[in-house]
């Protein structure tokens, strides 16, 4: 191997090699149980907002409405899939799942546990242990908007196109902070692989401490990527109709949705496992089978916190999102990342 | 420099709020009680004796501002007594799509043969089901409305005084 001035670790090859239909049987387990995650993210979102308004929430299908996310998804799958006659055919019908493909893909990279030896059968942490993860993740999340963007412009309706744009300018302003806290954690960790990071904070110093600022940042600006309240403003009901999926309909919107609530799953799963330790247990981690619940049980808790924000914070106006995010997040996420480069370097 | 507090303020209410008993009512299952002046579907009413109060005379039909009441008015014979006036209402129909429920008819009434009642769930799947005939309204109607206590809600009912 040529020595270069990176840092080798980001560039040795796996410990393990890992057999093929492993990965796939793990991708498919994967990506249904974030579909199973996103259904019932729905139905908490409405049940703990419900409870926070003094209401009760769905409680009509099944015990406690534990049945409702199947209710509303037989309701989507029936319903017709309807095209505004003006619309650009095959890129109407191709954003949603671009968005939907991009909102799932991103979820490979992250590491849920240390890795099992099964029957011989080595099984990682994750579905690809990529040594750039984090640029994948970035990357994909970028292609993601095009989903929202197309979308939005091939309905051939004004609102649709008010919100795609409003989705284009929101997600470009925020992404660069988003990117530029996760610096932080980068220059600490020194890789770029999910599973080096989540490494690195294994002995309960988890990134939340020292990073802190990075991870403010990531969780405002993350709020403002997954257009969560209360930076909810590509699809301001009130003014706009829904934003860049005005015109969808059935299932369409419904992969809209879902894309919607899996990358706020993603970017909450990406800020566990680079702010909160990933996998590991606060100071102890227990047997390795622990790992994938230590994950979730934080998952839930951070979109606990998203549901939370929602209820609680009114809508930003237009010009103070923009101010917010270039005047305010902007600067401290750069002052963040060139301090702990320096703290890094000087320590 | 209070805003951002005054942000995380609002946390603690919105988290608070969980723990409280949500203030919904199951309308389905619970049956709010209405009040006892509450203006529901229209009853037709009948003196002890059995004959109709209603004589048919069409003022509630006039007074009646989403015009909805019809009222077709026949004389009274020795052998067909229905009301103790010289006329009754040989059709009385109430189209309850169009009805606002103002109470109009009620007040225009002379002899109270009129009266709004309780009942409020008066959904069809037919608007020709929403027409009320007379047999419909002279009848107890079907389905009962719990009523508050009288004595705790019920206001005096307004005393109209002649203008001099």
């Amino acid at each position: 191997m040529v020595a270069t001035g990176f840092p080798l670790a980001a560039f040795a090859p796996l410990a393990l090699e890992v057999a093929w239909w492993v990965s796939v049987i793990q991708a498919f387990l994967v990506i249904n149980l974030v579909l199973v995650t996103f259904a019932y993210l729905t139905l908490a979102e409405r049940k703990v907002m419900a409870r926070m308004q003094l209401r009760y929430g769905p409680n009509r299908a099944g015990p406690y409405g534990l049945l409702q996310p199947i209710a509303d998804l037989l309701k989507l799958l029936h319903k017709e899939s309807f095209q505004p006659a003006a619309a650009v055919d095959w890129l109407y019908v191709l954003a949603p799942f671009v968005a939907a493909f991009t909102a799932l893909a991103t979820f490979s990279v992250i590491p849920f546990g240390p890795g099992w030896e099964v029957a011989g059968v080595y099984i990682p942490g994750q579905v690809a242990d990529v040594s750039i993860g984090l640029i994948l993740i970035f990357a994909i999340g970028s292609v993601g908007i095009y989903g929202f963007i197309v979308g939005g412009w091939a309905s051939d309706s004004k609102y649709a196109l008010l919100g795609a744009m409003r989705t284009c300018a929101q997600l470009v302003s925020y992404e660069v902070s988003l990117a530029l806290s996760v610096l932080g954690v980068v220059i600490m960790a020194e890789s770029l692989r999910l599973s080096d990071i989540v490494a690195a904070q294994s002995d309960f110093v988890w990134y939340v401490g020292p990073q802190f600022v990075g991870f403010v940042v990531f969780l405002l600006a993350g709020t403002a990527e997954t257009a969560r309240a209360p930076f909810d403003l590509p699809e301001a009901e009130q003014e706009l109709v829904a934003g860049y999926h005005t015109e969808y309909g059935g299932m369409r919107f419904g992969l809209f949705t879902m894309s919607e609530y899996i990358n706020l799953i993603t970017l909450s799963a990406v800020c566990v496992t680079l702010f909160l330790g990933g996998w590991h247990g606060p100071g102890w981690d227990g047997p390795s089978w622990l790992g994938p619940l230590w994950f979730l049980a934080k998952l839930a808790i951070l979109l606990y916190v998203f549901i939370w924000m929602r209820t609680t914070l009114p809508r930003l106006r237009y010009d103070q999102l923009m101010r917010f995010g270039w005047k305010i997040l902007l600067p401290v996420a750069t002052l963040n990342a060139v301090v702990t480069a320096v703290l890094v370097v000087a320590l | 420099m209070a805003q951002p507090l005054d942000t995380f303020k609002g946390f603690a209410v919105t988290f608070r709020q969980i723990f409280r008993k949500p203030i919904t009512q199951q309308y389905p299952d619970f049956k709010r009680a209405v009040y006892p002046r509450f203006r529901g579907r229209h009853r037709l009413h009948t003196h002890e004796n059995g004959l109709e109060k209603c004589v048919g005379c069409s003022l509630c039909a006039a007074a009646c501002p989403a015009d909805c009441i019809r009222v077709v008015a026949a004389e009274n014979t020795a052998d067909n007594r229905v009301s103790p006036g010289e006329r009754y209402a040989r059709i009385y129909e109430i189209n309850m799509s169009r009805c606002i429920f103002c109470g109009y008819c009620e007040l225009a009434c002379p002899f109270d043969a009129i009266t709004l009642g309780n009942e409020f769930e008066i959904a069809e799947y037919s608007r020709d089901d929403l027409i009320y005939t007379k047999d419909m309204l002279l009848a107890e109607p079907i389905k009962r409305v719990p009523v508050q206590d009288p004595a705790r809600y019920d206001t005096p009912a307004p005393v109209y005084k002649e203008r001099s």
